[in-house]
């Protein structure tokens, strides 16, 4: 920004200081964990060791004679008040404690309320259970199998097939492949893994009996939402029933699911008229909270021998657990798995997937995508890759030659989503040009004939983000708006609250520059609010990228209400006509006359100290924001890898990743969003991944076994940008809050399958741990001519 | 995560935590960095009736040269490894592994007392104490005894230990002109137990043949694992390419490794062989006076 161009303190573009951070890194949030009421009991939950077993008697007696242990809750308990299964967001249902069979290992088995957390403990480790193990199957493939034991015996259809979702021209992509020059196919498996926030989850529900109120502080996500499935679900009139959440640490779509310890503190509080704190720790957040992914996926991709891609073909089965709690408000079963198609102009597409039951915990949460944007685009960036090795050419050539074109946009993809806006190549050739991509193939083709193994990889990803637009989604009826209530005060200073709620992302920050650019107002005198449903108005939350496309939309459109009631005033206090009031360069000025002015601060005071006659005082405007469409950031990231021989090592050496998400709030929290993006990409591509044996007894369901990566690990991330706007975003703004975790992984598995074709592979199913790249060397080389 | 109701001691003698340990007679524990320990009660895999806190025990944390030996305290402190001149001149072994141990945090608290008595073949500092053939000095009910190392790990978590014993200190013997120690670990993540480790030790002779060796393995067996054979055959002999892959490749074949997410058990062992070899060059280098 050059100095003198007028620009408003904290404006749009400036990369300021995050307004939170002052009391984070102080050690000064306010988490769940941190509030303590009077008279507060605490909750501790009984697991199940088994994946699937009869419950043949449950007996608390031990358990109640613990000191300071004051009621233990069983399924039988719930039963009675028709508490037992609530029910999930895709029309399934789910145990909030069971009344007779445990379907996965760690399930919620019974819950024990003490007066300190240490007896609650004891209590739970007292409950004695008698199981009967029943047959476990873990395998989906297995699961559909004639003959497999029916896990949800419960459903009229015995079978463990939960629904078969499929779109696209079935027809005329069989006819594609026919008629293909090229065609290549290869299955995928994407591990289940889990979103590990540093805060686990937790609550404290109190329900004064007095006053009939119900207050529930809440690690969600959502918490308007979860104020009416509450009034709906219990009864309870919605004005009595107030959610809060305070700061969240990391929500990641694992914030978003109600789990059974909230019901149970719930429960609890109302049982015993006191406050109940349930928080999980780190195993049980592990083991039992909503995973993400587990999709067992097939594709095909033909083209013709130039390279041109014409059509596309999926396959998928996904591993929904013992039920389908996928938090996807979309109406699609699969979420957004359809945006497969990707950066390409495939003329043709076909996706189908079928959906299994298993003995895993439920779940299916959009870790940091969009509802099965990850997915698709592991798959159609792997894809690329493949159709690139074996028509012998390189994966960035392949890629330039068939993006879909700038001049596209909007363009409509074979599975009916309307982009908005991309410059695909744009972004490719910039992350080619940082990295120096010719040099890299240069020095790649040396090292091969000394025998040593590097790799580089590309990822060039669309994402689909900020649902959603009323037609596409909701959550069990509710539309995906989301609002902001902006209020200026005589002073000229802002109070602004919004549907939405920050785990993280720094809207405190970026809510007040978007106000700030509208306004004419610094950042620093913008105060944002979230969270508590007494306060702000209504709205569906954070996930999937949606704050900026949606509630930062709402910023801005209610700011614009706000000028246009401010340009009357304004009018009034420059005794003009409000048609010769102009607003430009932050401050109202008479048309002409650009001298005459008065600043926003100016009307402020005047709005409660010398309004026009005719105008109500005051100076607030709310904003409830239906997007019209989603927003498509997309982003090229290059990433090179040396492979250890002996160990099977990767190590990244670098990694470029130009991302594009229209218009930039914050530059830093911008970057700060990539790093961390990167970082949860990198993690399930050479990390992370939950397993589960034959008995359903969880491998890595502790920090020992599940590795998150650490500082050591993490690559030194490279960061670009281009700025291509959004057309229908009133400042331009896409997401951007999970472009990176879902563009990084196929850059990663990309780079290290291209260190190994000396190998003769094409493939390597993420996690890509040493063992697998060793096997794949020790093995050695095909014998080709 | 809450471990069961404990009793917690705090002596300030070794005596008083030997009367201790006999009046619980294996019912406490020894909580010396706690850092596998707490782990394990919190995880109510460990559910002992008392902790024996030895932190505050005077004289239990020092590294010295002694006569024929060099001597570390049961309490020192990983990191105090990393950050001895002596260590790093003349055993350079316990800074290597102690650098290879989970991160600062655990350093900072866990022990080389705690690390060796653990028994957990995922513990580096026992394949190091193999490797140099250390003794281990305890004090128990009936007085002091001297143990060798390669006598004291009997299986996962099992140990010659007597549950009423206390470690006091780790001996080593002196190190000596033209010997090299070193210790090579692969890791999936910084601060996870080893897929494998090997820990080499190396004393030429005026000619530069192998006068003595020791090899020991991390983390590929129930117990970390004298590789035997491999430095037996390594003495006499000219520490060359063949020598040294040959050893590597008996180091392998020590190995009793388990399939598990950290890698099938053939690829553990190959690394085995593949670390033994990079301890072995290293260590080779370092008697010969270079890194
Ligand atoms: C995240 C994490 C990562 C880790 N990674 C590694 C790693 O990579 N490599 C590695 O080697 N270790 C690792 N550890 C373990 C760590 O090094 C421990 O500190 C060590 O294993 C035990 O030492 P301690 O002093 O903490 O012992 P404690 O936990 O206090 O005790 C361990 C056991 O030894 C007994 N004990 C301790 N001292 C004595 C004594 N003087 N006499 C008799 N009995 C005694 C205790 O009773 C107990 O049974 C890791 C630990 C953590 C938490």
């Amino acid at each position: 920004m050059s100095a003198e161009a007028p620009h408003v303190k904290g404006g749009l573009g400036q990369s300021i200081l995050r307004k939170e951070d002052a009391r984070f890194i102080r050690g000064k949030g306010n988490y769940v964990d941190d509030i303590k009421l009077p008279g507060m009991l605490y909750l501790d939950i009984t697991r199940s060791p088994y994946a699937h077993a009869k419950i043949t008697a449950i007996r608390t007696e031990k358990a109640l004679k613990v000191p300071g242990v004051l009621a233990v809750i069983t399924g039988k308990d719930l039963a009675a008040a028709n508490l037992a299964w609530m029910p999930t967001l895709m029309s399934d249902k789910q145990m909030v404690l069971p009344t007779d069979t445990v379907m996965y290992q760690a399930q919620e088995v019974a819950a024990v309320v003490a007066d300190s957390r240490y007896a609650a403990a004891d209590g739970a480790a007292a409950v004695e259970v008698d199981y009967e193990p029943l047959p476990v199957v873990t395998n989906p493939f297995k699961a559909l199998e004639p003959g497999a034991p029916v896990i949800r015996t419960d459903r009229k259809e015995q079978s463990n097939h939960i629904w078969h979702w499929e779109t696209g021209d079935k027809a005329g992509t069989e006819e594609a492949f026919r008629s293909a020059e090229v065609v290549v196919g290869q299955d995928l498996y994407i591990p289940r893994i889990h979103v590990s926030s540093m805060e686990t989850c937790g609550c404290i529900a109190h329900m004064d009996s007095v006053s009939g109120r119900f207050t529930i502080y809440m690690t969600t996500q959502a918490p308007h939402a979860i104020r009416t499935v509450y009034a709906l679900v219990t009864g309870l009139p919605e004005q009595n029933i107030r959610v809060v959440s305070p700061d969240i640490g990391g929500g990641f779509g694992g914030k978003v699911p109600v789990y059974p310890g909230y019901v149970l503190a719930s429960v609890a509080s109302i049982k015993t008229g006191h406050p109940v704190k349930w928080v999980e720790d780190r195993s049980e957040n592990l083991q039992a909270d909503s995973f993400a992914r587990d999709y067992h996926i097939h594709a095909e991709v033909a083209a013709r021998k130039d390279g041109t891609v014409t059509a596309l073909k999926v396959k998928t089965l996904a591993d929904h657990g013992y039920t389908d709690a996928a938090a996807n408000p979309s109406k699609f079963p699969a979420g957004l798995f359809h945006i497969i198609t990707g950066s390409y102009p495939f003329a043709k597409a076909f996706v189908e997937v079928d959906a299994a039951y298993t003995n895993k915990p439920p779940g299916g949460i959009a870790y940091r995508c969009s509802f099965r944007v990850t997915e698709a685009v592991y798959t159609i960036e792997r894809m690329m890759d493949i159709l690139a090795h074996r028509l012998k050419v390189d994966p960035a050539e392949l890629r330039l030659k068939n993006f879909i074109p700038p001049d596209a946009f909007p363009y409509k993809s074979a599975l009916g989503w309307t982009y908005d806006s991309g410059n695909y190549a744009g972004a490719l050739k910039k992350a080619m040009e940082i990295i120096d991509y010719a040099g890299l193939r240069r020095e790649q083709a040396e090292k091969r004939r000394r025998g040593e193994l590097m790799g580089i990889g590309i990822s060039s990803f669309t994402e689909i983000v900020g649902a959603g637009p009323s037609h596409t989604f909701d959550i069990l009826g509710l539309k995906m708006f989301d609002s902001a209530e902006v209020r200026i005060h005589p002073t000229g200073k802002v109070i602004a609250r919004f549907g939405t709620k920050s785990q993280g992302q720094g809207h405190e920050t970026t809510y007040a520059q978007i106000l700030a650019e509208e306004l004419g107002i610094p950042a620093d005198d913008i105060r944002v609010e979230e969270g508590d449903t007494d306060t702000a108005p209504y709205g569906l939350g954070t996930y999937a990228s949606r704050s900026t496309p949606t509630a930062g939309a709402a910023a801005s459109m209610a700011a614009r209400k706000i000028r246009e009631k401010a340009k009357k005033i304004a009018a009034h206090l420059l005794e003009v006509s409000p048609d010769d009031i102009e607003w430009k360069d932050y401050a109202f000025r008479v048309k002409g006359v650009p001298t005459k002015s008065k600043t926003m601060q100016d009307v402020a005071f005047a709005a409660y100290t010398n309004h026009p006659q005719g105008t109500e005082a005051g100076l607030e405007a709310v904003d409830y924001y239906d997007p019209p469409n989603m927003t498509y950031p997309f982003g090229s990231y290059i990433c090179v890898v040396d492979i250890d021989k002996e160990t099977g090592q990767v190590k990244v050496r670098r990694f470029v990743a130009v991302d594009d998400c229209g218009t930039i709030i914050n530059p830093m929290i911008v970057d700060g969003q990539i790093h961390g993006g990167l970082t949860m990409g990198f993690a399930p591509a050479l990390l992370e991944e939950i397993q589960y044996d034959e008995n359903g007894n969880i491998h890595g369901g502790s920090f020992m076994e599940y590795l998150v990566p650490t500082a050591v690990e993490t690559p030194h991330w490279e960061t670009a940008k281009t700025v291509t706007p959004s057309p229908h975003h009133p400042i331009g703004a896409k997401g951007v809050g999970e472009s990176a975790t879902v563009g990084a992984p196929p850059a990663i598995a990309n780079a290290v399958v291209d260190a190994l074709q000396p190998y003769g592979v094409e493939h390597i199913d993420i996690p890509i741990h040493p063992w697998k790249v060793w096997q794949i060397i020790h093995a050695g080389a095909p014998k080709t001519g | 995560m809450i471990p069961p109701a404990f009793e917690y001691y705090a002596p300030h003698s070794v005596d008083e935590a030997v009367a201790l340990l006999r009046r619980f007679n294996g019912e406490a524990k020894v909580l010396a960095g706690g850092h596998s320990l707490i782990p394990l009660m919190k995880l109510r895999l460990a559910e002992p009736a008392a902790l024996i806190d030895i932190n505050r025990i005077p004289n239990l944390s020092f590294i010295q040269e002694e006569g024929t030996h060099l001597r570390i305290g049961a309490t020192t402190r990983t990191n105090d490894l990393l950050d001895s001149e002596l260590l790093r001149r003349s055993y350079p072994i316990l800074p290597d592994a102690a650098q290879e141990i989970a991160d600062p945090l655990v350093r900072n608290l866990g022990t080389v007392g705690g690390n060796v008595c653990h028994g957990d073949p995922g513990n580096d500092l026992p394949a190091c104490m193999l490797a140099l053939g250390a003794e281990l000095v305890t004090v128990g009910p009936k007085g002091s005894r001297t143990l060798p190392v390669s006598d004291f790990y009997k299986d996962t978590f099992v140990t010659a230990l007597d549950p009423t014993e206390l470690l006091v200190e780790v001996r080593v013997p002196k190190a000596r002109a033209r010997q090299g120690s070193a210790y090579q670990k692969i890791e999936k993540r910084v601060g996870d137990f080893a897929i494998a480790g090997a820990a080499a030790n190396l004393l030429l002779d005026a000619s530069g043949r192998v006068e003595t060796a020791g090899i020991a393995l991390t983390g590929v067996g129930p117990t970390a694992i004298l590789a035997s054979a491999a430095s037996g055959a390594l003495v006499g002999q000219s520490p060359d390419d063949q020598h040294l892959g040959h050893a590597a490749t008996l180091a392998g074949t020590a190995a009793d490794p388990n399939s598990d997410l950290r890698g099938p058990a053939e690829y553990k062992r190959a690394m085995a062989s593949v670390l033994t070899r990079r301890a072995l060059d290293r260590a080779l280098a370092r008697a010969r006076g270079g890194g």
